[in-house]
């Protein structure tokens, strides 16, 4: 099955990544090539299979309600980039 | 040409746990930023989510007071999107096995029932805030809502107007104020809506491009961004336009919709089962016990107070519409039995002075039992009516039990046959004019009088002894 380069630059934009031409001919040759081999699974008769839906066929793992001490603020931001007044700096966000 | 409007709601309500929806963060609204967070909440590689067991069973509680029907399976999945607000880039939601589905909440508008379809409830988290930095022009994040238990209510486009669309709101808050799962302060962001809105002519069956207008905080700003996205419809319409489907932002400040990017618009969530999470099941034990032990729901109450109290349906609707005035109410009732008279006061002075002093009912100085004696110290002639509005007021400002306020104040009615004798008496002997005026037949003469007495004994005489003594000298 072929991807289109259309496709590809919508599955980039997802995410938040950009090619330029060159790159997108070869990633639509490696993408094209990771889709076949996922679609060798429509081979298979699932006719009689429940559908997945965990594989880890546990159920009802809860915790309590119960307030735990949070984390030391400065641990939490140290690893940011940036940070102001105790909180994450990011770039202006555009809407 | 005639048009109907198509209105669907997203309601999200924040969930009232003490703990976050997949840690032991603390959910308290306010906190400095940042301090209610960890690994799980700010997203941390390799940290991992484990449900908050109170959190599926509000869902159900409120999935049950809204008719639907419970999931026995159930299961949570990845929506997946770019936002830094959202520190792992997805967010906890339910797709295809929702906790809840098909039910239905009853509005009324004008008189007219209607029900609302309930297409789902599901569980997910809360994301972070932004808070746009004046300064630097970039945005600080505070991750202490990220991870806040939320239910999201999706109803039928069964909507047709803003009227409807707010008496729809207010039953659910009502619904989920009585149930206690969520506090619904909208000040605070606990409650919010989604619109999604379109238009058709009338008489056409199929529906008319949707967009939908995100994160409405308040009725006002609910009806008036319907209101404003109506016109606008119409208009494009009339105007050969087309509609585009896109999601827009409402302005409460400048009062208009506007759309955002549409690059934004191309939802592409690519959900998927959580792997971090297990699957969710419920027993019959575990939903039939949640359903029987469900509280009254307003519907109930307020029928109840129609019937049992003889209260009028307006004021049982009013007071029935918030459960913390209803509890009020009936607390005043365990002192004292005239319900009128109390529902009087809370949709009278009570909502009022509440809004002067924007103050919350939890936050009301005196008790539900003071209310109570008040009206039972006029019903008993120790007070007048005017009186108790002033006593109403000091209980507001200092706490203190009418009873007090009225003996520290020397508030108390005088009904001693004498004292009023002595006070009609002397305001007959300064108004001559009055009494040649009721001789000439100007009944309105004895309503001067009375209210001159009252001026005199400075609201504190009977006013019905004041009535009758001013009737029997003037006919004498």
């Amino acid at each position: 099955m072929n991807i289109t380069k259309e496709q590809l630059k919508h599955i980039a934009n997802l995410s938040n990544l950009s090619f330029n031409d060159e790159e997108l001919e070869k990633y639509l040759v490696d993408m094209t090539g990771i889709v076949d081999f996922v679609n060798q699974l429509n081979e298979i008769n699932t006719d009689d299979v429940e559908i997945t839906t965990s594989i880890l066929g546990e159920y009802n793992i809860f915790r309590e309600d119960e307030i735990k001490e949070s984390f030391d603020r400065e641990l939490l931001i140290q690893n940011a980039p940036d940070s102001q007044d105790g909180m994450f700096k990011i770039p202006r966000v555009i809407e | 040409m005639d048009y109907e409007v198509v209105i669907g709601l997203e309601v999200h309500a924040e969930l009232a746990t003490k703990t976050k929806i997949y840690c032991g963060c603390s959910t308290e609204f306010g906190g400095d930023p940042n301090t209610h967070c960890c690994p799980v909440c700010t997203g941390m590689p390799g940290a991992l989510p484990v449900l908050n067991k109170k959190v599926v069973e509000y869902a159900v509680k409120a999935g049950l007071a809204m008719n639907c029907e419970i999931a026995r399976d159930s299961k949570q999945d990845r929506k997946n999107y770019f936002y830094p607000d959202l520190p792992k880039a997805y967010q906890i939601s339910q797709f295809d096995m929702p906790l809840c589905e098909n039910g239905h909440v009853e509005i009324e508008v004008d008189g007219q029932k209607k029900n609302i379809g309930i297409t789902r409830i599901h569980i997910e988290e809360d994301a972070g805030k932004l808070n746009h930095d004046q300064y630097g022009g970039g945005a600080l994040v505070d991750l202490n809502r990220a991870c806040v238990p939320l239910i999201e209510i999706v109803s039928e486009p069964d909507i047709r107007s803003a009227e409807e669309a707010k008496a729809y709101v207010e039953k659910l808050k009502s619904i989920l104020e009585y149930l206690e799962v969520s506090d619904c302060k909208m000040q605070e962001g606990s409650l919010r809506a989604d619109v999604n809105l379109s238009i058709r002519k009338k008489g056409e069956t199929k529906f008319g491009t949707r967009t939908e207008t995100k994160n409405l905080n308040s009725f006002r700003s609910i009806v008036r961004a319907i209101e404003f996205e109506i016109e606008r419809q119409i208009e494009a319409v009339e105007n050969g336009e087309e509609i585009y489907q896109e999601t827009r932002r409402w302005d409460d400040d400048r009062g208009i919709g506007y759309a955002m990017r549409t690059k934004e618009n191309a939802d592409d969530y690519r959900y998927f089962p959580e792997p971090d999470l297990s699957l969710i099941k419920l027993s019959e034990d575990y939903i039939n016990n949640l359903k029987d032990n469900l509280p009254e729901m307003p519907d109930s109450r307020k029928a109840r107070y129609v019937s049992e109290l003889g209260l009028p349906e307006y004021d049982a609707t009013i007071i029935t519409a918030s459960k913390k005035m209803a509890d009020f109410f009936e607390g005043a009732l365990t002192v004292c039995s005239n319900a009128k008279s109390i529902s009087n006061w809370l949709m009278g002075d009570f909502t009022r002075l509440l809004g002067e002093k924007e103050m919350e009912i939890e936050n009301v100085p005196f008790s539900a039992q003071d209310l109570g004696e008040l009206v039972n110290l006029i019903d008993s002639g120790k007070i007048s009516s005017a009186i108790a509005k002033k006593v109403f007021e000091e209980m507001f400002e200092s706490g203190k039990q009418p009873k007090v306020i009225v003996e520290e104040k020397g508030l108390v009615q005088i009904s001693d046959e004498g004292a009023i004798k002595e006070i009609v008496l002397k305001v007959l002997e300064n108004n001559p004019q009055s009494i040649a005026d009721f001789k000439a037949g100007k009944d309105k003469a004895l309503g001067f009088l009375v209210g001159q007495a009252m001026k005199e004994s400075r609201g504190k005489a009977n006013p019905q002894m004041l009535n009758k003594m001013f009737l029997e000298e003037l006919n004498k």
